[in-house]
Order: structure tokens, then sequence, then C-alpha cells
């Protein structure tokens, strides 16, 4: 976890927040009366045996130790903190990807089944179908029979979205084209879990399909994706029959990479013209 | 057998007892989604007050899975003392419960009482329960095992140092059990969960573990959770387990999905007796939770209630250390809120405990379900009260590698604090010589990982 990284995030969601929330002047005088909130690994330990050595594990886990304690509690500061993290783990679910990030990215939005997040939350099966208006728009509307169709899909986490999205899809549309592969345009479906993919590919006729789709945020990321890939799915496509890659953000796979390696997977996978189990055992 | 009942202006219908006990059930989102739970409040109370009218016979001639089909259901079937059910078969469940609540009920007659009940009578009676019923009754029943401490002893709670990392980095867990055991955790097992199944990588954990508690001469257990084959695996090639784990579900299609069966987890009892390092009698490590049949598609429209007794009722079995509930783990699509969650801890420990089990809980969230840290803590005060054998202990309460929120170490000593209990008899001998705990309480030492350094 790179917490440098992490704080100039925070602090320029801060700013951007403070612009949009106020019509005052940014002065100095006016940032001097705000606080400003920073999270950094901090020995919270009273008189360590071993300072350094603290400090030092601190560096190798995520996992929130060293904090020390007041009573058998929390310190506030780091109380504060995992209720900061929660906070924006649970923004990543419940918030919408914004239209503008769309937009900016020149994605049709189309829509799953679930009427309400509260609906797509409990009931696995509507985020797995199209609602019928996007289901004809994408018959009458959509590139047809190429060899790739990209499918983004919100999933768990709008964020990953949003700090994903418009740094993986253009190398993964670069990399495909680069190869000579020919692609749909792709396409945003809100509220969309991964079997989604399967219908898409029905309507398109593509040889296959890649859903880009953020995973359930923990408190450390929130920010992860994952592309699923399925070659001709059917009716009778399970589990097993999707190649799946996983931890895609910036601090694990980096996107501009992970969109590289894709291309050459589905490049792979289309020679083969399988996906999933199948595929990694002809490797 | 009355399967329609009468309330206010309207008749209800129910098609069996599966149906009674699954719209009988609080509303969880798991029987939604399946289609099988209550249409309405007054839908529910029909079917609980159906369900308080039937007798125990007729929930034992009518288990919800055949005996013949499931393996689950065999296993349970076959362990019920008939001398016992003989004597309580003509009862109602209304009866069952005032029976498990009455003052002249004391904890050796539950004992006895469990060896004649069938795990889907233990989910019925529990659905005619309240909150202050659950836990009343939990108290009563308090049962120890022994793999190299006794857990489940009077006065005492314990706690699984978890202390996972996302990628296995050997010296980043380590700093996370000396923080554990810093903080008096790590009495009912140090327990890892491992990001790599590799059999030579939980091999190295086990040992890594095992070496640590030998240098420091810390009572406990280690375990490595990895699938129960991995453990086998390494055991057979002389890794050191001293308790080993598996998740298991209340149907043989789940089972079949989490890849277990009784054939399997036999041989690992046997195995375990002859190379594991603990002394025993209980060597097993159990991880349940409602909800996981359904996310398998393996409920065979059972409630996620009944199917977890079910679970118990298989657990039981192989005479476990410790079974783990962790309902709250999997998401909203089977617990929506805080509000579920609660109520599946409370439920899942009285009916562990009706099944004679040493139970802990789990009360867990993610960040996809509606909960949060305050229903976390409410959950984890209501189980203490009810007297569950211990509880998950992770660092700041955020388990980094599976990605949820757990019980913290800061949330274990209090817990401890607020109940005046303390941690298993020789563990705190340890943590008295360590300088770690005086009297029950932590020291200023407490909380201060390097003091192993």
């Amino acid at each position: 976890m790179n917490i440098e990284q992490i704080v100039k995030d925070v602090l320029s969601e801060m700013e951007d927040k403070g612009n949009k929330t106020t019509s005052k002047p940014y002065t100095q005088e006016y940032k001097n009366k705000h606080i400003v909130y920073r999270q950094e690994k901090k020995v919270g330990v009273d008189e360590p045996k071993n300072r350094e050595y603290v400090e030092q594990v601190q560096k190798e886990t995520p996992a929130r130790i060293g904090i020390g304690r007041s009573g058998t509690r929390m310190r506030t500061k780091n109380y504060l903190d995992f209720r900061v993290d929660h906070a924006a783990a649970q923004d990543a679910v419940f918030k919408d990807v914004g239209d503008d990030v769309l937009t900016r990215m020149d994605l049709p939005i189309l829509h799953s089944k679930a009427t309400s997040m509260e609906e797509y939350l409990m009931n696995l099966d509507v985020g797995r179908k199209l609602n019928e208006e996007s289901r004809s728009w994408l018959a009458e509307k959509a590139t047809k029979g190429k060899q790739v169709q990209i499918v983004v899909s919100d999933g768990l986490s709008s964020t990953g979205i949003e700090e994903t999205i418009p740094d993986l899809l253009p190398t993964l549309i670069q990399g495909l084209e680069a190869k000579n592969i020919s692609m749909g345009n792709p396409i945003f479906i809100r509220k969309s879990r991964v079997w989604i993919q399967d219908e898409v590919a029905s309507l398109v006729d593509c040889d296959l399909v890649i859903s880009l789709i953020g995973e359930r945020p923990g408190l450390a990321t929130s920010k992860s994706i994952s592309a699923y890939i399925i070659y001709k799915p059917n009716k009778e496509s399970v589990e097993a029959d999707r190649t799946v890659f996983s931890n895609i953000h910036e601090g694990g796979v980096p996107p501009v990479e992970a969109g590289a390696y894709l291309a050459d997977i589905i490049e792979k996978m289309l020679q083969s013209k399988a996906s999933g189990v199948k595929f990694s055992q002809m490797q | 057998m009355k399967l329609s009942c009468q309330l206010r202006n309207e008749t209800y219908y129910f098609n069996s007892i599966k149906d009674v006990l699954a719209k009988a059930s609080e509303e969880k989102s798991g029987d939604v989604m399946a289609g099988i739970g209550a249409k309405s409040s007054l839908e529910r109370m029909a079917a609980k007050y159906t369900l308080s009218e039937l007798q125990l016979k007729d929930i034992f001639e009518n288990p919800v899975i055949s005996y013949e089909s499931d393996q689950v259901t065999k296993v349970i079937y076959d362990d019920v003392s008939h001398f016992v059910y003989k004597e309580i078969s003509g009862w109602t469940v209304g009866e069952l419960r005032e029976y498990i609540l009455s003052h002249s009920t004391n904890s050796n007659d539950l004992k006895r009482l469990s060896r004649g009940l069938t795990s889907e009578m233990i989910s019925a009676v529990a659905k005619l329960m309240s909150s202050i019923d659950l836990v009343l009754a939990s108290q009563k029943m308090k049962h120890q095992a022994h793999c190299n401490t006794t857990i489940g002893e009077p006065g005492r709670l314990a706690f699984r140092c978890q202390p996972n990392h996302p990628v296995d980095n050997p010296d980043g867990i380590l700093a996370s059990i000396k923080e554990g055991l810093s903080y008096g955790s790590g009495d009912a097992v140090i327990g890892i969960n491992p990001n790599n199944e590799a059999v030579d990588s939980v091999a190295r954990l086990l040992t890594m573990s095992h070496e640590f508690m030998q240098k420091w001469a810390i009572p406990t257990q280690n375990c490595v959770l990895a699938h129960v084959t991995t453990q086998m695996q390494a055991l057979k090639k002389g890794a050191p387990v001293a308790l080993l784990f598996q998740s298991l579900a209340g149907s043989q299609l789940a089972n079949d999905d989490f890849g277990v069966n009784q054939e399997l987890l036999d041989e690992g009892y046997e195995l375990m007796k002859s190379e594991g390092t603990s002394a025993g009698p209980n060597f097993f490590y159990f991880e349940t939770g409602q909800g996981s049949e359904v996310s398998l598609d393996g409920h065979s429209g059972v409630d996620m209630q009944t199917l977890e007794a079910r679970t118990y009722g298989y657990a039981r079995r192989w005479k476990p250390f410790m079974v783990n509930n962790v309902s709250g783990f999997i998401g909203p699509e089977t617990l929506y809120d805080g509000k579920q969650m609660i109520r599946a801890d409370l439920e899942d420990l009285f009916m562990g405990k009706l099944h004679n089990l040493p139970m802990g809980i789990a009360p867990t969230y993610t960040n996809h379900m509606s909960a949060d840290q305050n229903d976390q803590e409410i959950a984890g005060m209501l189980t203490t009260v009810a007297g569950a054998n211990f509880y998950m202990g992770v660092p700041g309460g955020d388990d980094v590698m599976l990605s949820y929120q757990d019980t913290s170490f800061h949330d274990d000593a209090s817990l401890r604090e607020m109940l005046g209990l303390r941690p298993l008899t020789e563990f705190e001998k340890w943590l008295e010589k360590m300088g770690i705990m005086e009297e029950g309480r932590l020291t200023k030492y407490a909380g201060d990982l390097s003091i192993f350094d």
C-alpha cells in the first residue's frame, strides 16, 4: 500500500470537495481555517521496547498493527481512520459511476433488470440480465459480428471503475487494434454482474467478451476491478469457462499494464478458441 | 400433523414442514432470494404459530432433505439417541421452548436433551425464540473441549489470533501474531488464512507458527486454514499441525462444492490422531455461517437457519475443538444488514450450543452490506453475554487478506474486561509470565509487539 499516494488522493479529493461546496475564494487565510485529514502509519504504542522494529514491520504488512491503545480501545485517530476507510468502501458500493466519467470515455449507458441498488444487492439474478430497453438498444444499435466485445460493469465498486477504466480501456483498445483484432463499441452496464456478458455476447454475435467489473471493496483497497473473459458463451457455460484476472488497481496490477496484458491473453484465446479451465490446460 | 392455520380473517396453508420452517424464520434476504421466505408479516406469524403446535415426532419423521439422498441428514440421524428421543417425541415445539427456558431445566438436562434432538427440531425451537430467549438459553450451556488448551471453562473467554497478510509475507504475519499475543489474543488458536493454497506454502506457515510457539513456550495451537486436503497433504509431509480446519455446510450439495464429505473428515480425524502435534482429543476447527448453501445454489428449498442447524448436526460427529460461526461474511444477498446479522449470530450461537458444540462467533460485515462497526460491536457484546467460547482477533478489525471486518485485538480485550472474563487457564499463566497481564487486566506492556523482539 502506497501511503504517499493515499495521502495525495485524499488531499486532492478534499480540495475538490472544498471547491464545490463553497463560493468563497480559496485563499491562504481560508485554507488555514481547515483541519486537513491525513492518514499515515505511525507507531501508537506508548514507550515500545523497540520502536524501530515496530516501524519496520508496519511497512511489511498493510494490517493495522503497532497502533497502540487507550485502555483496551483504539486511539481516536486510528478509530477514525478505520471509519473513514469503511465510509470510502461503502461509498464505492452505494454510489453510481459518474455520468461525466462515462461521457468522457464515450461509453453508452445500458441497464440491467435491477431497478434499485437494494434489488441489485439482494437478488443476484436481476444483475445478470439486461432490461428490455437496453436489450433492444443493443439489438438495434450495437456493432455486430466482431471478434471482441468489451463490457464495463460497475459491479460492487463504482470508485474502482472511475479510477481504473480511464487508464485501462484505452490501452486495452490500442493493444487489440495493434493486433488487428476487430471490436464492437465498448458498452457500460449499470448495476450489472459478470454473467450479463453471456446475454451481451448473444446479442452482438461476437467471438469473445471481456467484462471489466468493480470488485467487492475491502478497507485497504476499494478501487480494485477484475476482468472476466469468456469465449463464445452459451446456455451451458459455467464458472470454470471464464478466465479471471483480479486485483487491477494502482496498488495491485496497474491499469495501464493490465490493458496490454489482457490484449495479449485475448489474442491467444481467439487463436485457441477457448477460455477458462479449457484455455489454461492448453497453455 | 396440522399444516394450515387460521389467523385473523385469513387461512394460511403450508405444503410441508420444510415450508413452515422457512416461513417461520425471521426475515433474511437469502431466504427471500431463494423464494422460500414468508410473503407477509402475518404469514410469518401463521407459520410460527403452526410450528409451535407441531410435535417433535412430526419433525423427526419429515427431515427437510431425505436420509437416503443426503449425507448430512444421514450423519444427523445416525447420531440421535433413540432413548432420549422417545421421551420427548410427543412434545410440541412450543413445549420444547418452555422446557429449555424453565428454571428447573439446568445445563446437564440440556446436554442430555440434545442427544434426542435432530437439527431441524433445534432450528424450529430457535424460530420461536426472541433475542433475550436466545441469550438466556445460550447462557445455560457451556461446552468444553481440549486440544492443547481447554476451551469453554466458566469465566473464561478465548480468541483466535488471525494474522492474515494479502500475499502471505511471513514477517508481516509474524508481526501480527506478536501484536495479537501482546493483547492476550491467541489462546483459542493462532490461525492463518493463507492466500497461497500450495502445500509447500501452507507447510511453511505451519512450521513458522509452530516454531514461534515453541520458542516462547506458548500454550496454544496453530492452524493454517487451507482446504482440509491441503492440510492433510502437509501433515503427511511432516508439517506441524495442531488443529485441522475445514468450512462446512448443511447440505450434501453444498459440501460437495466445498469438496468435503464424511469419509474425508473421518480420514482427517484419524490422521490427526497419529500425526498431529496436539494432545487432543478435539482436533477439528470448523467454520460455518448462514447463507453459504444459498450462494452455492445448494439449499434444496430449505431456509438458511435450518441449514445452519444441520451444519452443526453434521459437525458434531467429529468432536471439534472449536466451531466458528461467520454469518455476515458472504454479503447482503444472504444477510442484508446489521439487524439480520445480529439475529443470525444469536440464533447460531444458541443452535450450536444446543448441539453440544464449543461455539465461537465472528460478528462480521462486508463493505457492500448495510452494517457498520456499531452493529458488529452490539453483536459481539450480546453473544459474549450469551456465553460464546471465543472470537476472532484481527489487527484493527480489518482483515487485509479477506476484505471484511471482524473483531479486533482491542475488541477482544474489551469484551473480557467488560464482563470480567479471563483468558484460558494455561494461557493466562503465560501472559502473566510475559508481563502482559496481571490479575486479569492488561499491563502497560500490552499492545507492544516489540516485546518479542
